[in-house]
């Protein structure tokens, strides 16, 4: 549904020129949630600004749905982008216009006519569930509420495509789990492809299908969320499911597993415990149902010595789980 | 002691005061918002971005601006005379009252209009917005409020400028308080214009108030 190939941006400005794109390849596929993390001035926003042509890359292709957007001329660029809708981190709501006329701005820009505009602006703020404010100004609407406008917009011309620039992250914590509800419910029911940006690995969890870390402009690691995490070394694992500082237990073996896709369900302790006869600690972890299937990462104290344990780590690796030796 | 001419005297100074300064605002505002609106978009990374004509406009504006009112009467008096076949009277004051008024008014209407967030724009532009659209549907409408209170200040302005008016016998509430009430020290008619202008004051900023905060949801 997206496809990006040797995507590159720099920026020149008045400083030293920077890179915010280096050479990005992307998949999305139809119906799948695919999520862009990174810390800030990774390059996620630029990235995603490049898939719609809000900036004009300095090289690569950007194809969504079948179009070559970046091949195209701005008129037409114009009419493509109607297809696109896009969610931004501060609402970007037009302090002028009520949360209907805000729904109502993106139909005019499409040429819908007026006597189709009304109802078509009610079934859209009842898709979000915000019916009852649609006379409110967005100064008198929540965090919540505006990120449901802006959704509302978003849909407006019945795009196959979202693009949401960090749409919780200005949001509390309760707020954003309503929005990710409502995000992930659109795109079962109106079989949405999402492309999203993030830093919050609570929004990866709940609604990503896919992922992608990004680092100084290029991926670092890219697939589906369950493969990633399930893969040895995986900075997305760590970062979703964080064990903290290693504790000091004497004359003990810390193992840290990873648990995901086909190896969700492995019975890791009871292994351990019956068939290489160690006795298990746990001491750190979590365990959790993710939008891509249950996953998490368990820290284990073990008794001995590392080579006691080893023909236990190296039975656990073969089983294809992710082991680290934490010490 | 009062003298009998001095009600119609005000009422006199006070329709050619409304026709000068109500003209003025008129073609001023349309001025003015055309090059304010021009200074914002012809700007580094603005809509219509071409910097010469940005750097030229700019110029335009601060010249305008630097010349105290006085000396632009009198500096532009053969355009003047070029525009309207005249340069004495009333219709003749309102071209530098004019001249002088786009450019301030259009520095306001250029902050107003920078007000409008730049992710309110990539918003429209995301959504397949034209660049007429994004004008007139998105800034013009998001900074009404900073546009109405701008126009305001530029409402007061003009009468104070129109004062000066009497020069090239624009007559005017200003030209009397000066002629009758300064130089023949007829201090009823001083007095009279005074509170009369201060009235006239009041009125335009209560008025320009009200409106721009009917316009404001923010």
């Amino acid at each position: 549904m997206i496809r990006i190939d040797g995507l590159r941006k720099t920026f020149r400005g008045r400083g030293h020129p920077v890179t915010a794109v280096d050479g990005v390849d992307l998949h999305v596929r139809e119906g799948e949630v695919f999520g862009v993390v990174g810390r800030s001035g990774a390059g996620k926003s630029t990235l995603l600004r490049c898939v719609n042509l809000l900036e004009r890359p300095d090289e690569g292709r950007v194809v969504v749905d079948g179009v070559e957007l970046s091949a195209l001329r701005e008129d037409r660029l114009r009419r493509a982008r109607q297809g696109i809708g896009m969610v931004h981190q501060h609402f970007a709501l037009l302090s002028s216009r009520t949360a209907a006329g805000n729904v109502e701005f993106a139909l005019e820009v499409m040429g819908v006519p007026r006597r189709e505009r009304a109802a078509r602006v009610a079934e859209l703020l009842d898709l979000v569930g915000l019916s009852d404010r649609a006379g409110a100004y967005p100064a008198q609407l929540s965090g919540g509420q505006k990120q449901r406008v802006g959704i509302a917009r978003a849909l407006a011309g019945r795009p196959r495509v979202l693009l949401s620039d960090e749409a919780t992250s200005a949001l509390d914590p309760e707020t954003t789990g309503a929005i990710l509800t409502l995000l992930r419910d659109l795109t079962r029911r109106l079989g949405l492809t999402i492309l999203l940006i993030t830093h919050e690995m609570d929004v990866v969890k709940r609604l990503c299908d896919s992922v992608a870390v990004m680092r100084e402009g290029r991926f670092v690691e890219s697939g589906p969320v369950a493969d990633l995490i399930a893969r040895p070394g995986s900075e997305l694992a760590r970062d979703l499911f964080p064990l903290g500082p290693v504790p000091a237990l004497p004359e003990t073996v810390l193992l840290d597993v990873t648990l995901a896709g086909r190896t969700a369900d492995e019975t890791v302790v009871s292994t351990l415990s019956r068939r290489y006869d160690l006795d298990v600690r746990i001491v750190g972890g979590a365990v959790e149902q993710l939008a891509a299937g249950r996953a998490g990462r368990l820290r284990l104290a073990v008794p001995g010595t590392p080579d006691r344990v080893e023909p236990a780590v190296r039975g656990l690796r073969e089983a294809g789980l992710a082991v680290e030796v934490a010490r | 002691m009062i003298s009998p001419d001095l009600a119609p005297m005000l009422w006199q100074g006070l329709r050619e005061t409304a026709y000068m300064v109500g003209v003025a605002t008129l073609l001023s505002a349309v001025g003015g918002l055309l090059v304010g609106v021009l200074l914002v978009l012809t700007d580094r990374g603005g809509l219509l971005a071409a910097r010469p004509l940005n750097a030229l406009l700019g110029l335009v504006v601060n010249v305008g601006r630097s010349l105290p009112f006085i000396i632009l009467l009198v500096a532009i008096i053969p355009f003047t005379r070029a525009l309207v076949g005249t340069t004495i009277g009333t219709t003749a004051a309102i071209v530098p009252l004019t001249v002088s008024a786009i450019p301030f008014y259009a520095r306001i209407v250029e902050a107003a209009v920078r007000e409008v967030g730049r992710d309110v724009i990539d918003a429209a532009r995301a959504m397949g917005a034209s660049r007429s659209q994004i004008i007139f549907k998105l800034l013009l409408r998001e900074a009404r409020p900073g546009l109405v209170a701008g126009l305001t200040i530029t409402v007061v302005a003009l009468i104070g400028y129109s004062a000066m008016a009497g020069v090239v016998g624009g007559g005017g509430l200003g030209d009397l308080a000066l002629r009758y009430g300064y130089q023949r020290f007829e201090d009823d008619v001083m007095i009279g214009t005074v509170v009369l202008l201060v009235v006239v004051v009041q009125l335009v900023q209560m008025l320009g108030d009200l409106v721009a905060r009917r316009l404001s949801h923010r």
